[in-house]
């Protein structure tokens, strides 16, 4: 599989490291009240979705950014690869 | 019809007429006591324990593609009992003590063959870890010995006991475990719970669950409706998939995991030998050729095949502590998908919908797990009550704490 890295250009994904779900970026608020049941959804549960998928991809034998890479899973077509910082501060996160 | 030595001869003097197919091909009825999802290994395992050790006839295992067209077919056939967690090893023990009588009992020629399995260690922390899961499997009743070099060497005399970084310094030795014919398992177990009246269906894909308030009345299929008591899902690398009609979240990844036999060779490789520390276990086929594997690639997946840069991992793996395999050429390369679990260990449990039980979560240790895993489920969906064995598999078990992690690496699945 060939990432295209948003800096870097195309580069061969045996240079990263895999995480997961992009939908770990949202780590649960430990101060709320059910804060125990939301961490333990957001550690253990996966929608482990068959079809395209958002993930976590870390440029560890590169420029060390985390990747959101939009990834088929039924056939490893990558479709879409923005960087995680752009796509947590999108969502409102500070950094 | 019973297969012996004796029914081989009047068959091959009447012209070998008299064969009838190994199993039926039934229509679905409306409605079952047990419907089990998924006709590989572990689902006709189940099958076959529940009628033949409970009584229980009135079942149909439902298989979207053919049967065995899974994982029990595309694994690399071994078996073994080499775990430490008390959740784990006496599970696994069962099984080997199922494998060891197991072909008697199905009246199926299934190859088994224990041929012994040896885990190479480099390093003196290494084989104290060893000597402690030795310990652990003697505890369970399983056979372990710790071997020093000269004991590996006695072995296997070809592998490169010099090398730079991972010298050999010893292994744990497991004599009773080995290789199977894994497809001849799906096909002995299909045999035996269709000849005991289980329905098994294939080209029957389940694309929905009847769920009426919290209770599991049966399953859509692309063969029309049928109704059960009970249901349950046996399809381990799909689990994710199947389990998401009854609207539930499992905690497992979807990963590949490949596997390569070479041309067919003199034998040279006695038994299973794993170089964990390499990424690399192999072991050698009746026919010659080399069967080996490595890590799985480590990124989710549901295609049945794999990438490059593992491959080559595996192959440096073989190359560093066995180079005589160098010249060796590859026939065959496949992948399988898995459940790769939270903690690397396996659920056999209800569901908190009632009616709607779940095996999966095998990770890459399904194979050798079959007997045990349908012998626990089969007890589990006939009495209601876990197998003594079986009693830590819960799909809970991570939000109460009592994760079953033999590699201790956390939550992180493609690492387990």
């Amino acid at each position: 599989m060939i990432i295209n890295h948003p800096l870097l250009g195309p580069r061969d994904a045996a240079e990263f490291v895999y995480l997961g779900d992009a939908s770990l970026i949202n780590r649960p608020d430990s101060a709320t009240s059910n804060a125990a049941e939301q961490f333990y959804e957001y550690l253990y549960l996966r929608d482990n979705v068959a079809g395209e998928m958002r993930e976590l991809w870390y440029h560890e034998q590169g420029d060390r950014s985390w990747l959101v890479v939009t990834r088929n899973t039924l056939t490893h077509e990558i479709s879409n690869v923005e960087l995680a910082r752009d796509v947590a501060r999108a969502q409102g996160r500070n950094r | 019809m019973r297969y012996s030595a004796l029914q081989i001869i009047k068959q091959g003097l009447t012209g070998n007429k008299g064969w009838t197919p190994a199993w039926r091909e039934p229509e679905p009825k409306a409605d079952y006591d047990i419907i089990i999802i998924g006709a590989g290994g572990h689902g006709l395992a189940t099958a076959y324990y529940l009628a033949k050790e409970h009584g229980i006839t009135n079942v149909a295992v439902l298989e979207k593609g053919w049967l065995g067209s899974g994982n029990i077919g595309r694994n690399t056939t071994i078996i073994r009992s080499n775990y430490m967690l008390p959740g784990n090893e006496p599970f696994y023990e069962l099984s080997m003590k199922l494998w060891e009588g197991l072909e008697q009992d199905f009246n199926y020629n299934a190859m088994i063959s224990q041929r012994g399995i040896l885990n190479l260690c480099h390093s003196d922390p290494q084989r104290d870890a060893f000597a402690r899961r030795g310990n652990a499997m003697l505890m369970a009743g399983a056979d372990a010995v710790l071997l020093d070099e000269d004991g590996v060497r006695k072995l296997c005399p070809d592998l490169d006991f010099t090398n730079a970084r991972f010298p050999i310094k010893g292994g744990l030795w497991q004599k009773r475990g080995g290789t199977v014919r894994h497809d001849a398992v799906a096909w002995g177990y299909a045999r035996g719970a269709d000849e005991r009246g289980v329905d098994i269906i294939q080209n029957c894909e389940v694309v929905g669950m009847q769920i009426d308030n919290g209770v599991c009345t049966g399953v859509e299929t692309t063969r029309g409706k049928i109704g059960a008591k009970k249901v349950a899902v046996c399809v381990a690398g799909s689990s994710s998939r199947v389990m998401s009609m009854a609207g539930m979240r499992l905690p497992i990844e979807s990963h590949v995991l490949q596997a390569f036999v070479s041309e067919g060779l003199k034998p040279t490789i006695p038994g299973v030998i794993t170089f964990g520390a390499g990424h690399f276990y192999i072991s050698q086929s009746d026919k010659g050729g080399l069967v080996f594997g490595g890590d799985i690639d480590g990124y989710n997946t549901y295609a049945q095949r794999g990438n490059l840069p593992t491959v080559e991992d595996v192959c440096e793996g073989g190359m560093a502590i066995m180079p005589h395999i160098g010249r060796a050429r590859l026939l065959r390369m496949w992948g399988g998908v898995m459940d790769m679990s939270m903690d690397g260990s396996p659920f056999i449990d209800k569901t908190d919908i009632s009616g709607l039980f779940f095996n999966g979560g095998w990770c890459y240790g399904g194979f050798k797990a079959t007997p045990a895993s349908g012998w626990c489920y089969a007890h589990l969906l006939a009495t209601g009550s876990p197998h003594e064995t079986a009693t830590e598999l819960k799909l809970n078990r991570f939000k109460r704490g009592r994760m079953i992690d033999e590699k201790g690496v956390g939550a992180q699945p493609n690492l387990h």
